[in-house]
């Protein structure tokens, strides 16, 4: 099948390198992964991300649909404001890891951002649901309909500020407001994947350009490269990797962000996750830095007195750190951070130490 | 348009050798290391070590890529570049200067015939 491309694909075509991402053709690097990685952590970065979905739920029972599908208290929000959240099944595995905007000027119009490749999935799971449970609101797959930035980095405030009509300035995480960016008519949130602050913004596919262009003189240029090693450096779950319903099942409290799931709510996989949040787990996911030569991958296996105890789901060279750093599953007893493990890289054992996440400070 | 110096020869996994004789320097070429982005990692031969060729002598890394490296030619390992293991980025800098390998005594001058001239090497990469 042909690969889906972004719509400003023609507008950074010539300047990028690309690569295919759940289903979608996106740049994996403009000039340099390291340069773009280090414009974010200390100036401003900008990133197409229209590859993400983009699922709109409107109508009186749109906050009842949402509260049930999605791990997170949805009632926790007023309109104008995000939440991180997860999508479980029966099982208390994750499908898919989701921001939930609730938006702005609508009482009942919830707009959430399944990732790449997993729009019609989550389309069909929230029909089919409404379906079942005959609830009455309108799901709309609008993944085709809109395009996404991110402006990410320091700089990002101002930025953002100089291309808005809107005073972005006292907005908190995840807050989101319509305004006008390079004259186009926007939801901008202050959410983000890279441990920055900075901002997304939502455009219609066809006014995609000045958005981009609005941008563009100001930020670096950045692909998904890094923002794969910046969201590894803060910890942060990249779906199909760190979490897979099938070849990595995961719940929220082994990958970590059991904050996610609120358990006064009655949601899809909350029985599950109750026993699970009772009983603890058995696996952790943690961060690991080689303390040898080498660059753990995916799939390297997590070794503990010679036994394999687990492996690696994300691995890569910190450019902020300089040191090879590494995300993945081991038991809960071996997960406190000093703990003396190794990691089979290519096969030759290497010294690894459990640390906290995010492995470089939260800004 | 990618650097290929014409005073040496070329492998189509994107190794290179030079020619001078006895002595071989053995890197990866100016396309390789653009292909490959930011090198963060090297492993290399220890001196002492036969490398064979067209078989794997090593591993670069970059952030977002592993590549197995190929010995262009056969022989013996002299030297190896230990400035890679502290500052890998020469790779991307100096392919073809101080971002060099190894050096290796050639088993069998013969086997440098078999390497791509910078011409053939030039049209693979176009």
């Amino acid at each position: 099948m042909a690969l889906r491309k972004p719509p400003l694909y023609d507008v950074y075509a010539a300047d990028a390198t690309f690569t295919g991402f759940g289903g979608w053709d996106m740049p994996v690097e403009f000039e340099s992964i390291r340069a773009e990685h280090e414009a974010v952590r200390d100036s401003v970065g900008l990133f197409d991300v229209s590859h993400m979905g983009e699922i709109v739920v409107s109508g009186s029972d749109a906050t009842a649909l949402m509260q049930r599908l999605t791990s997170n208290d949805v009632e926790a929000l007023s309109p104008g404001e995000s939440q991180y959240s997860a999508i479980t099944d029966e099982s208390g595995v994750i499908v898919d890891d989701t921001i939930v905007y609730r938006l702005p000027e609508a009482e009942d119009r919830y707009l959430f951002v399944p990732n790449a490749g997993h729009d019609e999935a989550a389309y069909r799971r929230w029909v089919d649901h409404r379906d079942e449970w005959g609830l009455d609101c309108e799901v709309r797959n609008e993944t085709d309909a809109w395009a996404m930035v991110a402006v990410q980095g320091p700089d990002a405030a101002e930025t953002v500020d100089r291309a808005t009509d809107a005073d972005v300035a006292p907005l908190s995480w995840g807050d989101v407001i319509e305004a006008e960016v390079g004259g186009v008519r926007s939801f901008v949130s202050r959410t983000g994947y890279t441990g920055e602050d900075g901002f997304e913004i939502l455009c219609p596919t066809d006014e995609a350009e000045p958005v981009w262009s609005a941008f563009a003189a100001d930020c670096t240029p950045c692909g998904l490269g890094s923002r794969d090693t910046l969201r590894t450096e803060m910890g942060f779950l990249l779906s199909g990797q760190d979490f897979d319903p099938d070849a990595e099942p995961r719940n929220p409290y082994e990958a970590g962000i059991g904050w996610t799931v609120a358990l006064d709510t009655d949601f899809v996989g909350r029985d599950a996750l109750a026993t699970v949040a009772d009983a603890g787990v058995e696996e952790t996911f943690v961060g690991l830095v080689l303390r040898e030569r080498g660059i753990a991958r995916h799939g390297h296996e997590i070794v503990a007195d010679g036994d394999v105890v687990g492996h690696v789901t994300s691995g890569t060279m910190s450019p902020t750190l300089g040191e090879p750093i590494a995300l993945g599953y081991v038991p809960t007893s071996l997960s406190e951070p000093g703990t003396e493990l190794s990691i089979a890289v290519r096969g030759q054992e290497k010294r690894a130490e459990i640390v906290p996440t995010p492995f470089i400070e939260d800004n | 348009m990618f650097e290929v110096p014409t005073d040496r020869k070329y492998q189509e996994s994107h190794e290179y050798a030079t020619t001078d004789g006895e002595t071989a320097t053995v890197g990866i070429t100016d396309f390789a290391q653009d292909e490959l982005g930011d090198v963060v990692f090297v492993e290399l031969p220890e001196v002492g070590e036969e490398i064979t060729q067209g078989e794997e002598f090593g591993v670069v890394e970059s952030i977002k890529a592993v590549s197995d490296l190929y010995a262009p030619i056969s022989g013996t390992v002299t030297a190896v570049n230990e400035d890679l293991f502290d500052r890998p980025e020469l790779v991307n800098e100096e392919p073809y200067g101080d971002g060099w390998m190894l050096e290796v005594e050639v088993a069998d001058d013969a086997a440098f015939d078999e390497l791509l001239s910078a011409d053939e090497y030039r049209e693979q990469t176009e």
